[in-house]
Protein backbone atom coordinates (compact mmCIF):
# COMPACT_ATOMS: atom_id res chain seq x y z
CA UNK A 1 0.00 0.00 0.00
CA UNK A 2 2.53 2.43 1.06
CA UNK A 3 4.44 2.32 -2.73
CA UNK A 4 0.99 2.83 -4.46
CA UNK A 5 0.35 6.38 -2.42
CA UNK A 6 3.74 7.93 -3.01
CA UNK A 7 3.38 6.95 -6.44
CA UNK A 8 0.22 8.53 -6.56
CA UNK A 9 2.09 11.52 -4.87
CA UNK A 10 4.39 11.39 -7.49
CA UNK A 11 1.65 11.37 -10.78
CA UNK A 12 -0.12 14.95 -8.66
CA UNK A 13 3.51 16.64 -9.32
CA UNK A 14 2.63 20.08 -10.93
CA UNK A 15 5.18 22.64 -12.01
CA UNK A 16 5.67 25.42 -9.28
CA UNK A 17 2.67 28.49 -9.78
CA UNK A 18 5.09 30.93 -10.60
CA UNK A 19 5.84 29.39 -13.74
CA UNK A 20 2.71 28.15 -15.04
CA UNK A 21 1.61 31.40 -16.50
CA UNK A 22 4.63 31.91 -18.19
CA UNK A 23 4.80 28.73 -19.88
CA UNK A 24 0.56 29.01 -20.53
CA UNK A 25 1.95 32.81 -22.07
CA UNK A 26 4.75 30.87 -24.15
CA UNK A 27 2.22 28.52 -25.58
CA UNK A 28 -0.14 31.02 -26.35
CA UNK A 29 2.20 33.26 -28.41
CA UNK A 30 3.11 30.04 -30.17
CA UNK A 31 -0.22 29.69 -31.80
CA UNK A 32 -0.42 33.03 -32.71
CA UNK A 33 2.58 33.30 -34.43
CA UNK A 34 1.91 29.22 -36.26
CA UNK A 35 -1.52 30.81 -37.37
CA UNK A 36 -0.11 34.17 -38.37
CA UNK A 37 2.37 32.57 -40.58
CA UNK A 38 -0.25 29.94 -41.73
CA UNK A 39 -3.03 33.02 -42.45
CA UNK A 40 -0.01 34.84 -44.03
CA UNK A 41 1.24 32.10 -46.81
CA UNK A 42 -2.79 31.92 -47.83
CA UNK A 43 -3.23 35.44 -48.27
CA UNK A 44 0.59 35.55 -50.52
CA UNK A 45 -0.18 32.72 -52.31
CA UNK A 46 -3.86 33.68 -53.55
CA UNK A 47 -2.68 37.14 -53.62
CA UNK A 48 0.13 36.44 -56.10
CA UNK A 49 -2.64 33.64 -57.74
CA UNK A 50 -5.23 36.96 -58.33
CA UNK A 51 -2.47 39.57 -59.20
CA UNK A 52 -0.83 36.93 -61.74
CA UNK A 53 -3.70 36.57 -63.20
CA UNK A 54 -4.89 40.15 -63.74
CA UNK A 55 -1.34 41.12 -64.42
CA UNK A 56 -1.89 38.94 -67.36
CA UNK A 57 1.79 36.92 -66.40
CA UNK A 58 -0.34 34.30 -66.48
CA UNK A 59 -3.51 33.11 -68.68
CA UNK A 60 -6.98 33.05 -67.14
CA UNK A 61 -8.91 31.29 -69.36
CA UNK A 62 -6.37 28.17 -68.71
CA UNK A 63 -5.31 28.74 -64.94
CA UNK A 64 -8.35 30.57 -63.66
CA UNK A 65 -8.03 33.11 -60.93
CA UNK A 66 -9.42 33.19 -57.19
CA UNK A 67 -11.92 35.59 -57.68
CA UNK A 68 -13.21 33.95 -60.57
CA UNK A 69 -13.60 30.61 -58.56
CA UNK A 70 -15.33 32.18 -55.61
CA UNK A 71 -17.48 33.75 -57.58
CA UNK A 72 -18.18 30.21 -59.38
CA UNK A 73 -19.03 28.76 -56.15
CA UNK A 74 -21.19 31.50 -54.84
CA UNK A 75 -23.06 31.09 -58.00
CA UNK A 76 -23.59 27.06 -57.44
CA UNK A 77 -24.91 27.92 -54.48
CA UNK A 78 -27.20 30.36 -55.16
CA UNK A 79 -28.43 29.47 -58.65
CA UNK A 80 -27.40 26.08 -58.95
CA UNK A 81 -25.51 24.08 -60.89
CA UNK A 82 -26.13 23.22 -64.96
CA UNK A 83 -27.04 19.55 -63.88
CA UNK A 84 -29.53 20.78 -59.98
CA UNK A 85 -28.41 22.10 -57.22
CA UNK A 86 -25.42 21.90 -55.43
CA UNK A 87 -26.23 20.37 -52.41
CA UNK A 88 -27.68 17.06 -54.40
CA UNK A 89 -24.74 17.01 -56.20
CA UNK A 90 -22.86 16.89 -52.95
CA UNK A 91 -24.99 14.42 -51.44
CA UNK A 92 -24.95 12.07 -54.34
CA UNK A 93 -21.24 12.02 -54.38
CA UNK A 94 -20.75 11.92 -50.90
CA UNK A 95 -23.39 8.61 -50.75
CA UNK A 96 -21.27 7.03 -53.28
CA UNK A 97 -18.19 7.86 -51.36
CA UNK A 98 -19.40 6.63 -47.91
CA UNK A 99 -20.80 3.62 -49.25
CA UNK A 100 -18.10 3.01 -50.94
CA UNK A 101 -15.86 3.39 -47.99
CA UNK A 102 -18.01 1.19 -45.49
CA UNK A 103 -18.32 -1.67 -47.77
CA UNK A 104 -14.55 -1.53 -48.51
CA UNK A 105 -13.66 -0.88 -44.89
CA UNK A 106 -15.84 -3.71 -43.52
CA UNK A 107 -14.79 -6.80 -46.57
CA UNK A 108 -11.12 -4.99 -45.71
CA UNK A 109 -11.05 -5.68 -42.40
CA UNK A 110 -12.77 -8.97 -42.44
CA UNK A 111 -10.51 -10.45 -45.10
CA UNK A 112 -7.48 -8.71 -43.27
CA UNK A 113 -8.31 -10.50 -39.40
CA UNK A 114 -9.03 -14.21 -41.19
CA UNK A 115 -6.05 -13.94 -43.06
CA UNK A 116 -3.94 -12.91 -40.40
CA UNK A 117 -5.44 -15.53 -37.72
CA UNK A 118 -5.00 -18.21 -40.66
CA UNK A 119 -1.08 -19.07 -41.83
CA UNK A 120 -2.79 -21.38 -44.71
CA UNK A 121 -5.07 -18.73 -45.57
CA UNK A 122 -3.16 -16.23 -45.87
CA UNK A 123 0.03 -18.11 -47.76
CA UNK A 124 -2.62 -19.47 -50.76
CA UNK A 125 -4.44 -15.75 -51.31
CA UNK A 126 -1.26 -13.71 -50.64
CA UNK A 127 0.20 -14.18 -54.45
CA UNK A 128 -3.53 -13.06 -55.94
CA UNK A 129 -3.75 -10.65 -53.19
CA UNK A 130 -0.23 -9.03 -54.78
CA UNK A 131 -1.53 -9.09 -58.01
CA UNK A 132 -4.60 -7.96 -57.70
CA UNK A 133 -2.99 -4.98 -55.94
CA UNK A 134 -0.88 -4.10 -58.67
CA UNK A 135 -3.54 -3.59 -61.14
CA UNK A 136 -4.14 0.50 -61.39
CA UNK A 137 -7.76 -0.33 -60.08
CA UNK A 138 -8.85 3.08 -61.49
CA UNK A 139 -9.25 1.03 -65.01
CA UNK A 140 -11.72 -1.11 -63.12
CA UNK A 141 -13.72 2.02 -63.72
CA UNK A 142 -14.96 1.55 -67.38
CA UNK A 143 -15.82 -2.27 -66.59
CA UNK A 144 -17.98 -0.79 -63.96
CA UNK A 145 -19.67 1.41 -65.80
CA UNK A 146 -20.10 -1.06 -68.68
CA UNK A 147 -21.60 -3.93 -66.45
CA UNK A 148 -23.39 -1.88 -63.78
CA UNK A 149 -24.16 1.27 -65.76
CA UNK A 150 -23.95 4.89 -65.29
CA UNK A 151 -26.13 4.77 -62.12
CA UNK A 152 -24.76 4.99 -58.31
CA UNK A 153 -23.55 1.13 -58.22
CA UNK A 154 -20.52 1.51 -61.03
CA UNK A 155 -19.18 4.36 -58.68
CA UNK A 156 -19.81 2.57 -55.25
CA UNK A 157 -18.23 -0.57 -56.62
CA UNK A 158 -14.94 1.69 -57.79
CA UNK A 159 -14.96 3.23 -54.40
CA UNK A 160 -15.26 -0.25 -52.87
CA UNK A 161 -12.08 -1.50 -55.00
CA UNK A 162 -10.08 1.36 -54.05
CA UNK A 163 -10.66 1.10 -50.47
CA UNK A 164 -10.80 -2.64 -50.01
CA UNK A 165 -7.08 -3.09 -50.65
CA UNK A 166 -5.33 -0.87 -48.45
CA UNK A 167 -7.88 -1.76 -45.16
CA UNK A 168 -6.84 -5.16 -46.14
CA UNK A 169 -3.49 -4.69 -46.10
CA UNK A 170 -3.37 -2.58 -42.75
CA UNK A 171 -5.37 -5.47 -41.41
CA UNK A 172 -3.57 -8.05 -42.05
CA UNK A 173 -0.28 -6.21 -40.75
CA UNK A 174 -2.00 -5.37 -37.66
CA UNK A 175 -3.33 -8.89 -37.00
CA UNK A 176 0.27 -10.31 -37.51
CA UNK A 177 1.97 -7.75 -35.52
CA UNK A 178 -0.10 -8.71 -32.70
CA UNK A 179 1.91 -9.33 -29.68
CA UNK A 180 2.58 -12.72 -28.99
CA UNK A 181 2.97 -12.50 -25.50
CA UNK A 182 -0.25 -10.89 -24.83
CA UNK A 183 -1.97 -13.77 -27.08
CA UNK A 184 -0.48 -16.63 -25.02
CA UNK A 185 -1.38 -13.92 -21.48
CA UNK A 186 -5.42 -14.44 -22.72
CA UNK A 187 -5.16 -18.24 -23.56
CA UNK A 188 -3.73 -18.69 -19.92
CA UNK A 189 -6.46 -16.68 -18.48
CA UNK A 190 -9.00 -18.80 -20.29
CA UNK A 191 -9.79 -17.16 -23.47
CA UNK A 192 -10.83 -19.35 -26.40
CA UNK A 193 -9.77 -18.62 -29.86
CA UNK A 194 -12.46 -16.72 -30.73
CA UNK A 195 -12.12 -14.85 -27.08
CA UNK A 196 -8.49 -14.26 -28.61
CA UNK A 197 -9.60 -13.00 -32.10
CA UNK A 198 -11.93 -10.30 -30.44
CA UNK A 199 -10.46 -9.03 -27.21
CA UNK A 200 -6.77 -9.25 -28.21
CA UNK A 201 -5.74 -9.39 -31.75
CA UNK A 202 -8.63 -6.95 -33.23
CA UNK A 203 -8.04 -4.50 -30.35
CA UNK A 204 -4.14 -4.28 -31.51
CA UNK A 205 -4.54 -4.27 -35.09
CA UNK A 206 -6.97 -1.39 -34.46
CA UNK A 207 -4.49 1.30 -34.46
CA UNK A 208 -3.30 0.00 -38.27
CA UNK A 209 -7.15 -0.07 -39.57
CA UNK A 210 -7.80 3.10 -38.28
CA UNK A 211 -4.24 4.72 -39.94
CA UNK A 212 -5.48 3.17 -43.32
CA UNK A 213 -8.89 4.55 -42.91
CA UNK A 214 -7.69 7.93 -42.46
CA UNK A 215 -5.94 7.08 -46.31
CA UNK A 216 -8.93 5.28 -47.79
CA UNK A 217 -11.83 7.60 -47.43
CA UNK A 218 -10.29 10.12 -50.02
CA UNK A 219 -9.41 6.83 -52.02
CA UNK A 220 -13.12 6.26 -52.01
CA UNK A 221 -13.58 9.81 -52.80
CA UNK A 222 -11.32 9.28 -55.90
CA UNK A 223 -13.13 6.32 -56.88
CA UNK A 224 -16.71 7.96 -56.72
CA UNK A 225 -15.63 11.05 -58.40
CA UNK A 226 -13.44 9.14 -61.11
CA UNK A 227 -16.49 7.02 -61.54
CA UNK A 228 -18.60 10.11 -61.82
CA UNK A 229 -15.95 11.27 -64.56
CA UNK A 230 -16.25 8.70 -66.45
CA UNK A 231 -19.65 8.18 -66.68
CA UNK A 232 -22.58 9.26 -64.86
CA UNK A 233 -25.89 11.70 -64.67
CA UNK A 234 -25.23 13.14 -61.19
CA UNK A 235 -22.31 14.34 -59.00
CA UNK A 236 -19.09 16.34 -58.38
CA UNK A 237 -17.25 14.19 -61.23
CA UNK A 238 -19.71 15.15 -63.60
CA UNK A 239 -19.38 18.90 -62.72
CA UNK A 240 -15.51 18.73 -63.26
CA UNK A 241 -16.53 17.06 -66.45
CA UNK A 242 -19.17 19.19 -67.80
CA UNK A 243 -16.26 22.39 -67.06
CA UNK A 244 -13.89 20.60 -68.70
CA UNK A 245 -16.33 20.30 -71.41
CA UNK A 246 -16.55 23.62 -71.61
CA UNK A 247 -13.27 25.09 -70.95
CA UNK A 248 -14.26 26.17 -67.80
CA UNK A 249 -11.02 26.48 -65.34
CA UNK A 250 -13.09 27.86 -62.56
CA UNK A 251 -15.51 25.65 -62.55
CA UNK A 252 -12.66 22.56 -62.16
CA UNK A 253 -11.31 24.47 -59.41
CA UNK A 254 -14.78 25.12 -57.67
CA UNK A 255 -15.33 21.82 -57.89
CA UNK A 256 -12.12 20.68 -56.36
CA UNK A 257 -12.66 23.30 -53.42
CA UNK A 258 -16.17 21.79 -52.78
CA UNK A 259 -14.63 17.98 -53.06
CA UNK A 260 -11.11 18.97 -50.40
CA UNK A 261 -14.57 20.91 -48.00
CA UNK A 262 -15.60 17.64 -47.93
CA UNK A 263 -12.84 15.28 -47.00
CA UNK A 264 -11.74 17.72 -44.84
CA UNK A 265 -15.22 16.96 -43.00
CA UNK A 266 -14.60 13.19 -43.34
CA UNK A 267 -11.25 13.63 -42.18
CA UNK A 268 -12.22 15.22 -38.87
CA UNK A 269 -15.00 12.54 -38.14
CA UNK A 270 -12.55 9.65 -38.37
CA UNK A 271 -10.42 11.63 -36.22
CA UNK A 272 -12.78 12.06 -33.85
CA UNK A 273 -13.04 8.28 -34.32
CA UNK A 274 -9.99 7.44 -33.49
CA UNK A 275 -10.01 9.32 -30.26
CA UNK A 276 -12.86 7.21 -28.96
CA UNK A 277 -11.45 4.31 -30.18
CA UNK A 278 -8.13 4.13 -29.11
CA UNK A 279 -8.38 6.57 -26.07
CA UNK A 280 -5.80 3.95 -23.88
CA UNK A 281 -3.15 5.30 -26.00
CA UNK A 282 -0.18 7.09 -24.34
CA UNK A 283 -0.68 11.08 -25.07
CA UNK A 284 2.22 13.19 -26.59
CA UNK A 285 3.54 14.81 -24.21
CA UNK A 286 5.05 18.05 -26.27
CA UNK A 287 2.18 18.50 -28.73
CA UNK A 288 2.93 20.42 -31.38
CA UNK A 289 1.58 22.78 -34.54
CA UNK A 290 -2.10 21.97 -34.01
CA UNK B 1 15.99 -24.71 12.21
CA UNK B 2 16.72 -27.70 10.92
CA UNK B 3 20.20 -27.58 9.38
CA UNK B 4 19.26 -30.72 6.78
CA UNK B 5 20.73 -29.82 3.35
CA UNK B 6 20.39 -32.21 0.32
CA UNK B 7 23.53 -33.77 -1.49
CA UNK B 8 22.96 -31.55 -4.62
CA UNK B 9 20.86 -34.57 -6.46
CA UNK B 10 22.42 -35.31 -9.67
CA UNK B 11 20.12 -35.98 -12.86
CA UNK B 12 20.52 -39.69 -13.53
CA UNK B 13 19.87 -39.22 -17.51
CA UNK B 14 17.60 -41.66 -18.76
CA UNK B 15 16.61 -43.23 -15.26
CA UNK B 16 13.72 -45.48 -16.06
CA UNK B 17 10.24 -43.91 -15.45
CA UNK B 18 8.74 -44.00 -12.04
CA UNK B 19 5.14 -44.22 -11.42
CA UNK B 20 2.78 -40.88 -11.77
CA UNK B 21 3.62 -39.20 -8.13
CA UNK B 22 0.44 -38.76 -6.15
CA UNK B 23 1.82 -35.61 -4.32
CA UNK B 24 3.34 -34.28 -7.50
CA UNK B 25 2.03 -31.04 -9.20
CA UNK B 26 4.02 -31.08 -12.36
CA UNK B 27 6.27 -34.04 -13.16
CA UNK B 28 9.21 -33.64 -16.41
CA UNK B 29 10.09 -36.98 -17.25
CA UNK B 30 12.76 -37.41 -19.82
CA UNK B 31 11.89 -34.81 -22.11
CA UNK B 32 13.45 -33.63 -24.68
CA UNK B 33 11.85 -30.64 -26.77
CA UNK B 34 13.66 -29.69 -30.16
CA UNK B 35 13.22 -26.45 -32.32
CA UNK B 36 13.67 -25.90 -35.58
CA UNK B 37 15.48 -22.87 -37.05
CA UNK B 38 14.56 -21.01 -40.15
CA UNK B 39 17.13 -22.44 -42.01
CA UNK B 40 15.44 -25.85 -41.23
CA UNK B 41 18.43 -27.15 -39.07
CA UNK B 42 17.18 -28.35 -35.56
CA UNK B 43 17.81 -27.35 -32.09
CA UNK B 44 17.97 -28.91 -28.80
CA UNK B 45 16.67 -26.64 -25.63
CA UNK B 46 15.96 -29.11 -23.44
CA UNK B 47 17.49 -32.63 -23.38
CA UNK B 48 17.21 -35.67 -20.98
CA UNK B 49 15.21 -33.32 -18.61
CA UNK B 50 13.49 -34.78 -15.47
CA UNK B 51 11.57 -32.60 -12.55
CA UNK B 52 9.05 -33.29 -9.97
CA UNK B 53 7.20 -30.29 -8.29
CA UNK B 54 5.49 -31.28 -5.13
CA UNK B 55 1.82 -29.76 -4.59
CA UNK B 56 2.42 -26.52 -2.45
CA UNK B 57 5.85 -26.43 -2.85
CA UNK B 58 7.81 -23.28 -4.14
CA UNK B 59 9.91 -24.20 -6.53
CA UNK B 60 12.43 -21.99 -8.56
CA UNK B 61 15.00 -22.48 -11.75
CA UNK B 62 17.85 -21.36 -12.35
CA UNK B 63 20.58 -21.13 -15.45
CA UNK B 64 22.36 -19.27 -17.11
CA UNK B 65 20.73 -17.30 -19.95
CA UNK B 66 19.18 -18.56 -23.32
CA UNK B 67 19.67 -21.93 -21.79
CA UNK B 68 15.74 -23.05 -21.74
CA UNK B 69 14.47 -22.27 -18.56
CA UNK B 70 11.54 -20.93 -19.99
CA UNK B 71 11.04 -23.48 -22.44
CA UNK B 72 10.36 -25.66 -19.84
CA UNK B 73 7.24 -23.80 -18.16
CA UNK B 74 5.85 -22.94 -22.49
CA UNK B 75 5.69 -27.09 -22.25
CA UNK B 76 3.96 -27.18 -18.29
CA UNK B 77 1.73 -24.41 -19.25
CA UNK B 78 0.66 -26.43 -22.34
CA UNK B 79 1.63 -23.36 -24.54
CA UNK B 80 4.04 -26.07 -26.54
CA UNK B 81 4.59 -29.95 -26.61
CA UNK B 82 7.76 -32.19 -25.80
CA UNK B 83 9.54 -33.99 -29.14
CA UNK B 84 10.22 -36.57 -26.14
CA UNK B 85 9.29 -37.95 -22.84
CA UNK B 86 5.79 -36.97 -20.83
CA UNK B 87 5.07 -33.73 -18.81
CA UNK B 88 1.98 -34.29 -16.31
CA UNK B 89 0.31 -31.80 -14.41
CA UNK B 90 -2.05 -32.77 -11.22
CA UNK B 91 -0.86 -36.61 -12.26
CA UNK B 92 -2.66 -35.79 -15.77
CA UNK B 93 -0.40 -35.72 -19.17
CA UNK B 94 -0.79 -32.13 -20.46
CA UNK B 95 -3.25 -32.16 -23.47
CA UNK B 96 -3.57 -28.31 -24.21
CA UNK B 97 -3.90 -24.99 -21.57
CA UNK B 98 -5.24 -26.63 -18.40
CA UNK B 99 -7.18 -24.13 -16.53
CA UNK B 100 -5.76 -24.45 -13.35
CA UNK B 101 -2.31 -23.14 -14.38
CA UNK B 102 -1.27 -19.38 -14.12
CA UNK B 103 1.43 -17.60 -15.82
CA UNK B 104 3.16 -14.48 -15.02
CA UNK B 105 4.80 -13.40 -18.29
CA UNK B 106 8.48 -11.79 -18.27
CA UNK B 107 7.43 -8.71 -20.93
CA UNK B 108 4.00 -6.72 -20.08
CA UNK B 109 1.61 -8.96 -20.89
CA UNK B 110 -1.25 -6.38 -19.23
CA UNK B 111 -3.58 -5.24 -22.42
CA UNK B 112 -2.68 -2.05 -22.88
CA UNK B 113 -6.66 -0.72 -24.50
CA UNK B 114 -8.09 -1.90 -20.92
CA UNK B 115 -7.98 -0.46 -17.77
CA UNK B 116 -6.64 -1.47 -14.55
CA UNK B 117 -10.01 -3.38 -13.91
CA UNK B 118 -10.99 -4.76 -16.83
CA UNK B 119 -7.38 -6.73 -17.56
CA UNK B 120 -8.09 -7.64 -14.04
CA UNK B 121 -11.03 -9.05 -14.86
CA UNK B 122 -10.50 -10.73 -18.19
CA UNK B 123 -9.58 -14.16 -16.96
CA UNK B 124 -12.79 -14.48 -15.42
CA UNK B 125 -15.03 -13.44 -18.23
CA UNK B 126 -13.12 -15.18 -20.71
CA UNK B 127 -14.35 -18.22 -18.56
CA UNK B 128 -17.45 -17.37 -18.24
CA UNK B 129 -18.45 -16.20 -14.77
CA UNK B 130 -21.06 -13.59 -14.73
CA UNK B 131 -19.95 -9.70 -15.17
CA UNK B 132 -21.45 -8.62 -11.81
CA UNK B 133 -19.48 -11.23 -9.52
CA UNK B 134 -16.88 -10.81 -11.97
CA UNK B 135 -16.28 -7.46 -11.26
CA UNK B 136 -16.30 -7.62 -7.66
CA UNK B 137 -13.97 -10.50 -7.53
CA UNK B 138 -12.06 -8.06 -9.59
CA UNK B 139 -12.11 -5.30 -7.60
CA UNK B 140 -12.02 -7.57 -4.01
CA UNK B 141 -8.48 -8.62 -6.13
CA UNK B 142 -7.10 -4.57 -6.79
CA UNK B 143 -6.75 -4.23 -3.78
CA UNK B 144 -5.70 -6.91 -2.37
CA UNK B 145 -2.42 -6.09 -5.14
CA UNK B 146 -2.65 -2.41 -3.56
CA UNK B 147 -3.89 -1.14 -6.44
CA UNK B 148 -7.68 0.52 -5.25
CA UNK B 149 -8.47 3.48 -6.77
CA UNK B 150 -7.01 2.46 -10.12
CA UNK B 151 -9.01 0.83 -11.25
CA UNK B 152 -9.89 3.34 -14.40
CA UNK B 153 -5.72 3.88 -14.95
CA UNK B 154 -4.84 2.12 -18.40
CA UNK B 155 -1.44 0.38 -17.95
CA UNK B 156 0.19 3.70 -19.90
CA UNK B 157 -0.21 5.31 -16.62
CA UNK B 158 1.06 2.94 -14.47
CA UNK B 159 4.69 2.54 -13.28
CA UNK B 160 6.05 -1.05 -14.14
CA UNK B 161 5.82 -2.09 -10.47
CA UNK B 162 1.99 -1.36 -10.68
CA UNK B 163 1.93 -2.84 -13.84
CA UNK B 164 3.40 -6.33 -12.33
CA UNK B 165 0.89 -5.91 -9.73
CA UNK B 166 -2.21 -5.62 -12.11
CA UNK B 167 -0.19 -9.07 -13.85
CA UNK B 168 -0.27 -10.19 -10.46
CA UNK B 169 -4.01 -9.88 -9.87
CA UNK B 170 -4.59 -10.95 -13.73
CA UNK B 171 -3.24 -14.45 -12.63
CA UNK B 172 -4.03 -14.69 -9.15
CA UNK B 173 -7.77 -13.77 -9.64
CA UNK B 174 -8.53 -17.67 -11.24
CA UNK B 175 -7.34 -19.09 -8.27
CA UNK B 176 -4.38 -21.33 -9.90
CA UNK B 177 -3.32 -24.43 -8.51
CA UNK B 178 -0.09 -23.88 -10.39
CA UNK B 179 1.49 -21.01 -10.90
CA UNK B 180 4.05 -20.43 -13.71
CA UNK B 181 6.17 -17.26 -13.44
CA UNK B 182 8.90 -16.58 -15.92
CA UNK B 183 11.21 -14.20 -14.83
CA UNK B 184 8.26 -11.88 -13.91
CA UNK B 185 10.64 -8.73 -11.93
CA UNK B 186 13.23 -8.81 -14.07
CA UNK B 187 12.53 -5.71 -15.68
CA UNK B 188 11.91 -3.81 -12.70
CA UNK B 189 14.46 -1.69 -10.77
CA UNK B 190 16.16 -3.65 -7.74
CA UNK B 191 14.06 -1.85 -4.96
CA UNK B 192 11.08 -2.49 -6.49
CA UNK B 193 11.65 -6.09 -7.30
CA UNK B 194 12.25 -6.72 -4.07
CA UNK B 195 8.87 -5.28 -2.82
CA UNK B 196 7.41 -7.43 -5.68
CA UNK B 197 9.14 -10.31 -4.23
CA UNK B 198 7.40 -9.67 -0.86
CA UNK B 199 4.01 -9.53 -2.28
CA UNK B 200 4.19 -12.46 -3.91
CA UNK B 201 5.21 -14.36 -1.14
CA UNK B 202 2.24 -12.97 0.97
CA UNK B 203 -0.38 -14.02 -2.32
CA UNK B 204 1.48 -17.76 -2.68
CA UNK B 205 1.08 -18.32 1.59
CA UNK B 206 -2.59 -17.32 1.34
CA UNK B 207 -3.33 -20.12 -1.00
CA UNK B 208 -2.09 -23.41 -1.84
CA UNK B 209 -0.42 -23.04 -5.44
CA UNK B 210 2.54 -24.79 -6.21
CA UNK B 211 5.01 -22.90 -8.34
CA UNK B 212 7.65 -22.86 -10.93
CA UNK B 213 9.53 -19.62 -11.07
CA UNK B 214 12.15 -19.01 -13.00
CA UNK B 215 15.04 -16.22 -12.90
CA UNK B 216 18.57 -15.36 -13.57
CA UNK B 217 18.90 -14.40 -10.13
CA UNK B 218 20.27 -16.80 -7.55
CA UNK B 219 19.37 -14.47 -4.32
CA UNK B 220 16.10 -14.29 -5.79
CA UNK B 221 15.46 -18.12 -5.98
CA UNK B 222 17.07 -18.32 -2.92
CA UNK B 223 15.05 -15.71 -0.93
CA UNK B 224 11.81 -17.12 -2.30
CA UNK B 225 11.78 -20.59 -3.28
CA UNK B 226 11.57 -24.45 -0.89
CA UNK B 227 13.79 -25.88 -3.47
CA UNK B 228 16.18 -24.83 -6.26
CA UNK B 229 16.76 -26.63 -9.14
CA UNK B 230 20.42 -25.56 -11.26
CA UNK B 231 20.14 -25.96 -14.98
CA UNK B 232 23.30 -26.75 -16.84
CA UNK B 233 23.66 -24.02 -20.40
CA UNK B 234 21.99 -25.35 -22.97
CA UNK B 235 20.50 -27.92 -24.23
CA UNK B 236 19.23 -27.92 -20.23
CA UNK B 237 19.11 -30.17 -18.23
CA UNK B 238 18.89 -30.28 -14.42
CA UNK B 239 22.21 -30.20 -13.23
CA UNK B 240 21.58 -30.19 -9.02
CA UNK B 241 18.83 -29.41 -6.58
CA UNK B 242 18.94 -27.55 -3.46
CA UNK B 243 16.77 -27.60 -0.60
CA UNK B 244 16.29 -24.27 0.87
CA UNK B 245 15.78 -24.75 4.35
CA UNK B 246 15.75 -20.87 5.44
CA UNK B 247 12.41 -20.09 7.58
CA UNK B 248 9.14 -19.09 6.18
CA UNK B 249 7.40 -16.39 6.76
CA UNK B 250 10.16 -14.56 5.31
CA UNK B 251 11.33 -11.09 4.81
CA UNK B 252 12.67 -10.49 1.05
CA UNK B 253 14.71 -7.32 1.88
CA UNK B 254 16.71 -9.14 5.12
CA UNK B 255 16.64 -12.23 4.43
CA UNK B 256 19.87 -12.14 2.56
CA UNK B 257 21.65 -11.35 5.84
CA UNK B 258 21.05 -14.73 6.94
CA UNK B 259 23.62 -16.63 7.41
CA UNK B 260 22.14 -19.54 6.16
CA UNK B 261 20.86 -17.63 3.32
CA UNK B 262 24.73 -16.27 2.50
CA UNK B 263 25.98 -20.34 2.57
CA UNK B 264 23.66 -21.84 0.64
CA UNK B 265 24.02 -18.87 -1.72
CA UNK B 266 27.86 -19.31 -2.05
CA UNK B 267 27.07 -23.48 -2.23
CA UNK B 268 24.67 -22.92 -5.24
CA UNK B 269 26.72 -20.19 -7.05
CA UNK B 270 29.67 -22.79 -7.22
CA UNK B 271 27.68 -24.95 -9.21
CA UNK B 272 25.43 -22.30 -11.72
CA UNK B 273 29.31 -20.41 -12.32
CA UNK B 274 30.77 -23.24 -14.42
CA UNK B 275 27.41 -23.19 -16.65
CA UNK B 276 27.49 -19.60 -16.47
CA UNK B 277 30.98 -19.67 -17.92
CA UNK B 278 30.30 -22.25 -20.31
CA UNK B 279 27.56 -20.17 -22.19
CA UNK B 280 29.26 -17.29 -21.81
CA UNK B 281 32.16 -18.56 -23.66
CA UNK B 282 29.50 -20.48 -26.44
CA UNK B 283 28.31 -17.20 -27.14
CA UNK B 284 31.39 -15.33 -27.48
CA UNK B 285 32.41 -17.81 -29.89
CA UNK B 286 29.31 -17.64 -31.93
CA UNK B 287 29.74 -13.53 -32.12
CA UNK B 288 33.13 -14.09 -33.91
Amino acid sequence: MATTQSLERSESRTPTPTIQPAIAAQMRRRRWLVNGLRVGLLVVFLGGWELAARLGWIDPFFFAMPSQIALQIWEWVNEGTSQGPLWQQVLVTLEETVLGFLIGAVLGILCGVALGRNRLLADVFSIYIKIANSIPRVVLGSIFIISLGLGMASKVALAVVMVFFVVFGNAFQGVREADRNLIANARILGASSRQVTTAVVIPSALSWIIASLHVSFGFALVGAVVGEFLGSRQGIGLLIATAQGTFNAAGVFAAMIVLAIVALIAESLITLLENTLIKWRPAQLAETGF
Amino acid sequence: MALMMREPARSMGRAPAPAADRAAAIELRNVVRRFVTPDGRSLTALRDFDMTVRRGEFCAVVGPTGCGKSTTLTLVAGLARPSEGEVRVMGAPVAGIDPRIGFVFQQDATFPWKNVLDNVVAGPLFRGQPKRAALDLAREWIRRVGLAGFEKHYPHQLSGGMRKRVALAQTFINGPEILLMDEPFSALDVQTRILMQGELLKLWSEGQASVVFVTHDLDEAIALADRVFVLTAGPATVKAVYDIDLPRPRVTSEIRYHPRFVELSKTIWQDLRDEVLISYQRAQKAAE
